[in-house]
C-alpha cells in the first residue's frame, strides 16, 4: 500500500479518515436530537435553530472556517475558555479539522434523519406510551429503530462531505502536512507545485475509492435495515 | 373498579361537555362520528390535556385540572386498542405482545399463553405485521393491550376497519374478554349490533354532551331514549338459553319472556345469548293471531306508548320481566285502542333475527369460526 502511495500522501488519506470518523462519530448525538427537535418539538427559536444549523450549506466555506477561528482560535472567545481551562487547542490542530468537518456536514446528517423523523407515525409513539413506555424509552424502543435508515443516510453523507471538506478546513486549521492537512488539502498543495499532478492524481483516485465505498456500504445497510423493518 | 369521568374541552367551534360513570363490564360510548367520543377516550388514556376535568379510576386520580393533577400517560395503566391497531412494524408479534409487559410494574400471574391461546394467535408469533391480515393485526394488538397488564382497557372503534367477515371473527373473542378477564373496558362505537352484543352499560353522547346514560338493556328499551339510537336501530335485548337444534334448521331458545325460534344458532345447549330484538321487527295482536306463518308468539303487557312526530309509536312491552320494544303505526294504535296494562301478543318473525343479533353471554363454548356464521343482509 505504501509504495504506491507516499509517506505524505499516506498520511494525508490516514489524518482525512481519522477527521472524519471522529467528526461523523462525535455530531451524531446532536444530529439526531437536533432533527428530532426540528421534527417534533414546537419551540420558541425553533426557526432560529434551523437557520443556525443550515448556516454552513449557505455561507461561503471561508466565511464558516474564519467564523470558526474568530470563535474557537486561541484568542477567541470560546477558544480561550477551553484552552485555560481544560488545555484544548482547537486552531492549527486535527481536532480543529475535525470540528471544521462536523460543523460543515451537520446540516446533511439533520436533514437526512429530519427526513426520517417525520416519517414516523406519531400515533405509533402514542400507542408506545399506553403500553407503559416512557418518553425515552418510546424513543429508544420505537422512534430509534424506525429512523435507523434515516439515520445510517445521513451519517454516510455526513462522512462523505467531512472527506470532502476543504474551505474551512484550510481557513480554519490551515494545511500542515502531517497535522492538518486532509486528503482534499494535499490534492490543492500538490497542484500548486510543478510536477505534482501525479500525487494529485493518486489521490484523487483514492478520494473517488473511498466515497465510492461509504456510498455502496450505506446503500447495503439501509436495505437490509428497510428488509428488517418491512416484515418477512 | 368503576372509571368516573368529568371533562369539558372545546376545540374551534367545537364544545365537549360530558359525565359519566363506567361501572365494570364494558361501557359502550355511542354516538355519530365527530360527536366526540373518541376525545374522551383520548383524555382518559393521558394523548389530550382537557381545558378542564376530572378523571378517576378506581380511586385513583388520573387528571384533576383543580389540582394540576397529569398522569403521564405511560403511568395511567390503561391498555389502549386503536381502531387502526398501531404494532410496531419493526418488531415480531411475539415482541409486540411482550413490549407493554416489559415496562408493566404491577406484573400478575405471566397470562402470554392463556392471552395467545384466547385470540388465537399463536402460529403468528414469529412474524411481523407487515405480514398479517387486518382480523389477525386486531387480535394481535387487542393481545398486546391485555398483556400489558393495564386495570382499564380502551377500545377505539376496534373493529371499525374490518369487513363484516372479520367482525364476526373478533366480536366473540371481545364477549369472551368481556367475561373471562373481569377487566372494564371503554369501548367506542357507532354500530349497534357491537352494542347489543357487547355493552353492558351504554352512553349515548350526542353533539359533545351525553344524552342518555345507563344500563344496557333498560336504556335500549326506554323508548324515549330511542329517538337518540335512530329509530331503525330501536330495539331491546333478550336474555335467552339455547333448548334445542331443530331438525329443520331452527334452534329453540327459551327466554323469561317465552319460547323462540331461531334460525340455527351455533352454540351448545344450555348456551346463553344476548339477541336484540328490533322494534320494527316486531307486530302486536289484541288476540292470539291464528294461521299467520310467524313463529314466535309472546304474551305480553303494553307498558308505555311514546308517540313520534312522523306517523309512528313505539310500544314498550313487558313479557315474563323482560321488555320488549315494538314499532308501529300511530294509526294502528288507535285502531287497536292500545293502552298502558293492555295485554297483547307480540308477534316477531324468526328469520328477522340476524346472526349479527346474537351475542354469546357467558362463554362456556369457544367462539364459532367465522367461516360458519351465515351472512345475512
Amino acid at each position: 500500500m505504501t509504495d504506491w502511495l507516499s509517506p505524505d500522501e499516506w498520511r494525508a488519506v490516514a489524518l482525512s479518515l481519522r477527521v472524519s470518523l471522529w467528526a461523523v462519530a462525535a455530531s451524531l448525538p446532536f444530529g439526531i436530537l437536533t432533527a428530532y427537535a426540528l421534527a417534533r418539538w414546537e419551540f420558541r427559536g425553533k426557526q432560529l435553530l434551523n437557520g443556525i444549523v443550515h448556516l454552513p450549506l449557505i455561507l461561503p466555506p471561508v466565511v464558516t472556517g474564519y467564523l470558526l477561528l474568530l470563535t474557537f482560535g486561541r484568542k477567541g472567545g470560546v477558544g480561550q475558555i477551553l484552552d485555560q481551562w481544560f488545555g484544548i487547542v482547537l486552531a492549527f490542530r486535527w481536532t480543529g479539522a475535525a470540528l471544521a468537518a462536523a460543523v460543515m456536514a451537520f446540516p446533511l446528517m439533520v436533514r437526512a434523519i429530519r427526513l426520517a423523523v417525520e416519517a414516523v407515525d406519531p400515533r405509533l409513539e402514542q400507542a408506545a406510551g399506553t403500553l407503559g413506555a416512557s418518553r425515552p424509552w418510546v424513543f429508544l424502543t420505537v422512534t430509534l429503530p424506525l429512523i435507523l435508515p434515516g439515520v445510517l443516510a445521513g451519517t454516510i453523507l455526513a462522512f462523505a462531505k467531512a472527506m470532502g471538506e476543504f474551505g474551512a478546513t484550510i481557513t480554519f486549521v490551515s494545511n500542515i502536512p502531517g497535522q492538518t492537512q486532509t486528503l482534499p488539502s494535499a490534492i490543492y498543495a500538490f497542484l500548486q507545485v510543478p510536477g505534482g499532478e501525479r500525487q494529485a492524481a493518486r489521490l484523487v483516485l483514492v478520494a473517488v475509492g473511498i466515497a465510492m465505498a461509504a456510498l455502496m456500504l450505506s446503500e447495503w445497510i439501509s436495505r437490509a435495515v428497510a428488509r428488517r423493518i418491512a416484515g418477512r | 373498579m368503576t372509571l368516573s369521568v368529568n371533562l369539558s374541552h372545546r376545540f374551534g367551534d367545537f364544545a365537549l361537555d360530558v359525565a359519566f360513570e363506567a361501572p365494570p363490564g364494558v361501557t359502550v360510548l355511542f354516538g355519530r362520528s365527530g360527536s366526540g367520543k373518541t376525545t374522551v377516550v383520548n383524555a382518559v388514556a393521558g394523548l389530550l390535556r382537557p381545558d378542564r376535568g376530572r378523571i378517576v379510576a378506581g380511586g385513583e386520580v388520573l387528571l384533576d385540572t383543580e389540582t394540576r393533577t397529569f398522569l403521564p400517560p405511560h403511568r395511567r395503566r390503561v391498555g389502549y386498542v386503536f381502531q387502526d391497531a398501531r404494532l410496531f412494524p419493526h418488531l415480531t408479534v411475539r415482541q409486540n405482545l411482550l413490549y407493554g409487559r416489559w415496562f408493566a410494574r404491577h406484573r400478575g400471574p405471566d397470562s402470554f399463553a392463556r392471552v395467545v391461546d384466547m385470540l388465537g394467535i399463536g402460529p403468528l408469533l414469529s412474524r411481523r405485521p407487515a405480514a398479517l391480515s387486518g382480523g389477525e393485526k386486531s387480535r394481535v394488538a387487542l393481545g398486546r393491550a391485555i398483556l400489558s397488564e393495564p386495570r382499564l382497557l380502551l377500545m377505539d372503534e376496534p373493529l371499525a376497519a374490518l369487513d363484516e367477515a372479520r367482525k364476526a371473527e373478533i366480536l366473540p373473542y371481545l364477549e369472551l374478554l368481556r367475561d373471562e378477564l373481569h377487566l372494564p373496558i371503554l369501548y367506542v362505537s357507532h354500530s349497534m349490533p357491537e352494542v347489543a352484543r357487547l355493552a353492558t352499560t351504554l352512553v349515548l353522547i350526542e353533539a359533545g354532551r351525553v344524552a342518555a346514560a345507563g344500563p344496557t338493556a333498560e336504556l335500549l328499551a326506554d323508548p324515549g331514549a330511542a329517538p337518540v339510537l335512530g329509530l331503525r336501530e330501536a330495539g331491546a335485548i333478550l336474555t335467552a338459553r339455547l333448548a334445542a337444534q331443530d331438525e329443520d334448521g331452527l334452534s329453540r331458545l327459551e327466554s323469561p319472556a317465552g319460547t323462540l325460534w331461531l334460525p340455527r344458532v351455533r352454540g351448545k345447549i344450555g348456551d346463553s345469548f344476548r339477541l336484540r330484538i328490533l322494534a320494527q321487527d316486531v307486530m302486536l295482536a289484541t288476540a292470539r293471531p291464528e294461521g299467520v306463518s310467524a313463529l314466535n308468539i309472546l304474551s305480553a303487557t303494553v307498558r308505555d306508548i311514546r308517540l313520534g312526530d312522523g306517523p309512528g309509536a313505539l310500544v314498550q312491552l313487558e313479557a315474563g320481566g323482560e321488555v320488549l320494544l315494538a314499532r308501529i303505526t300511530r294509526r294502528s294504535a288507535g285502531a287497536l285502542g292500545l293502552h298502558a296494562g293492555q295485554k297483547v301478543h307480540a308477534v316477531l318473525k324468526a328469520v328477522s333475527v340476524a346472526q349479527e343479533n346474537v351475542g354469546h353471554g357467558p362463554p362456556e363454548a369457544m367462539p364459532p369460526s367465522p367461516a360458519s356464521w351465515p351472512r345475512q343482509g
